[in-house]
């Protein structure tokens, strides 16, 4: 087994040799070689954050024509780091009558919620942190730490703009939590298992998008209101609460806060390729070597980033009662309809061949999006004739 | 002692002393927050039994739901969130005993109890337990009947909830 077709097995049995040659017992040399595994994972994702915050920056500045930081090193790419030094020598600020320490551990366990997910990424196929067998439900899970963070922030500052940011985007991400979960588990019906792993083994034969394509957008919809981004930016609504959840915070504890949300919108965008977008998988290329199925899996998960990004720059917030609206009556219900018809589609094709499963699930997606869009638009013209002196938007358009 | 053992009594009393941490903090907030760290140490606990699904599920349902309710429910119903009353009321004694007398009961019980210098069943690797649930939960000779009466509870909860908070007046909640 060489280095370029299982790396991490490698080095850790490299490891392991060395560490037991140090007099160290075998379990005590796994352990150690577990964390150092668990070091490097998280050391690489901090430094991708960092770059994140340039692509961010640069792909904003793009959808705002404008170019973006370009003063400090070629195309600006040292400018992150000339923000983590202000951020750093920034002074730390706890405000009046704050509880200490809820208020110090929220920007922790809000970067930890993000972390945590990586455990469950397959990068490649034998490098992957933890195969569960629960991995779809460990995914809402990290998220229901990612809200308590939120929640314990707002309410430690002190200050009711932050209270009043931490209840709206705690009420978004409570509700949205529920056609996510529910969407979760349609790759969960087409693999036969809750394991990211799994999942990605079994787009095999076809991406997941292809078979579920509105499910994927219902996913790709929860994901953008569980990461709190425009049009679903309640919490921090800077027109309306300064900044929402984290008025208060300065410097690196501000810092956590901001990077924990790029790097939660990169690992999203990551997820949902994973889930409906084969994840490393790309025409065979997985099978070549390791490190070009991390290279695939990155690049589908800054595809699925971007798609973030250019919605978040693209759309304007919603009203929250809209919002929870169009949650509770709309995209909850729909989910469940969805996941009830994909569950009756699969018993019925299943053992057909992949042509015809793989059209059936397309066309009863379609199908089911279609209705979902009739019944809203009848409703929606229903509730337009009640309320007087509206005119239709076409003929105001014009006047 | 292994391992296993050393985070099994790590998590455990971590768990008790946030539970006592729950009853004893005079703020409100605090004692929600730990409850969800004590929340977390029986998650920890179930993940230890190899438990993954009731783990997950744990920290979903309990600490994404129910611990964040409590929390909006605290912050809506009360100005001052610190409690200055006393904590204990006069029958704590008799709350005391009770506690006691189970304690010496289950520790009496136990004590006869052989399975303190077992070990485990290895788990095969091919044993889905999550697999194995949802097939018990929904065969008719599994826990089918069980698992169904607990869904219409929990939507009859649903709709009394609904219609408790649904002013026929306005006809719209939000009007």
């Amino acid at each position: 087994m060489s280095f370029w077709n299982n790396p991490l097995k490698v080095i850790a049995d490299w490891l392991l040799g060395i560490f037991t040659g140090w007099g160290i017992s075998e379990i005590a040399a796994q352990v150690l070689i577990g964390f150092l595994g668990v070091l490097l994972l998280l050391s690489l994702l901090m430094v991708l954050d960092i770059f994140l915050v340039w692509i961010e920056r640069k792909v904003v500045s793009r959808f705002q024509d404008r170019i973006g930081p370009n003063r400090v090193g070629p195309f600006g790419l040292i400018q992150p780091f000339a923000d983590i030094i202000k951020l750093l020598i920034k002074e730390d600020i706890t405000p009046t009558g704050a509880d200490k320490v809820v208020y110090n551990l929220a920007p922790i366990l809000s970067m930890m919620s993000v972390l945590v997910l990586w455990a469950v990424v397959p990068l490649a196929p034998t490098i992957l942190g933890v195969d569960l067998n629960v991995g779809a439900l460990y995914i809402i899970a990290a998220g229901a730490i990612g809200t308590l963070s939120i929640i314990m922030a707002g309410w430690s500052s002190n200050n009711k703009y932050a209270l009043i940011g931490a209840f709206r985007e705690v009420a978004v991400m409570l509700s949205f939590e529920i056609p996510m979960l529910t969407i979760l588990l349609i790759p969960t019906i087409f693999a036969g298992s809750m394991g990211i792993g799994a999942i990605t083994n079994a787009q095999e034969k076809a991406w997941f998008v292809f078979l579920a394509p509105l499910a994927a957008l219902i996913f790709l919809i929860a994901a953008i209101a569980e990461l709190g981004r425009a049009p679903f930016d309640m919490g921090e609504a800077e027109s309306e609460l300064v900044s929402g959840y984290n008025i208060e915070y300065s410097g690196m504890k501000f810092g956590m806060f901001y990077a924990g949300e790029l790097l939660h919108a990169f690992t999203y965008g990551g997820f949902w390729s994973i889930l409906f977008f084969g994840g490393y998988r790309f025409f065979g290329l997985e099978q070549v070597s390791p490190f070009l199925a991390i290279a695939v899996v990155l690049f589908k998960a800054l595809v699925g980033y971007w798609v973030i990004m250019w919605v978040k720059y693209t759309l304007m917030r919603i009203r929250i009662d809209h919002m929870l609206a169009f949650n509770w009556k709309f995209l909850t219900p729909l989910s469940f309809v969805l996941l009830m018809v994909v569950a009756f589609m699969n018993a019925l094709l299943r053992g057909t061949p992949n042509w015809l499963f793989v059209s059936g699930m397309f066309l009863s997606n379609v199908a089911v999006g279609w209705v979902a869009l009739e019944i809203a638009r009848m409703t929606s013209r229903r509730e337009r004739e009640k309320v007087e002196g509206l005119k239709p938007v076409v003929e105001t358009a014009h006047h | 002692m292994t391992g296993e053992q050393i985070t099994f009594l790590v998590v455990a009393l971590g768990t008790l002393g946030s539970a006592l941490m729950v009853v004893t903090t005079r703020n409100l907030v605090h004692a929600a927050l730990w409850l969800i760290s004590t929340l977390f140490g029986v998650a920890v606990i179930f993940a230890l039994l190899s438990a993954s699904f009731l783990a997950v599920v744990q920290v979903v349902v309990y600490i994404g739901a129910i611990a964040i309710l409590f929390i909006f429910a605290v912050m809506l119903t009360r100005k001052d969130m610190r409690d200055q009353g006393p904590q204990l009321n006069k029958n704590w004694w008799l709350g005391a005993l009770l506690a006691v007398l189970t304690f010496g009961g289950l520790f009496s019980l136990l004590q006869g109890w052989s399975g303190w210098s077992k070990t485990a069943a290895v788990i095969p690797s091919s044993f889905d337990a999550v697999n194995e649930l949802g097939n018990a939960l929904t065969s008719p000779t599994g826990y089918v009947l069980p698992f169904e009466v607990a869904s219409v509870l929990l939507v009859a909860a649903l709709v009394g909830a609904v219609y408790v908070a649904f002013n026929p007046r306005s006809g719209d909640s939000q009007k």
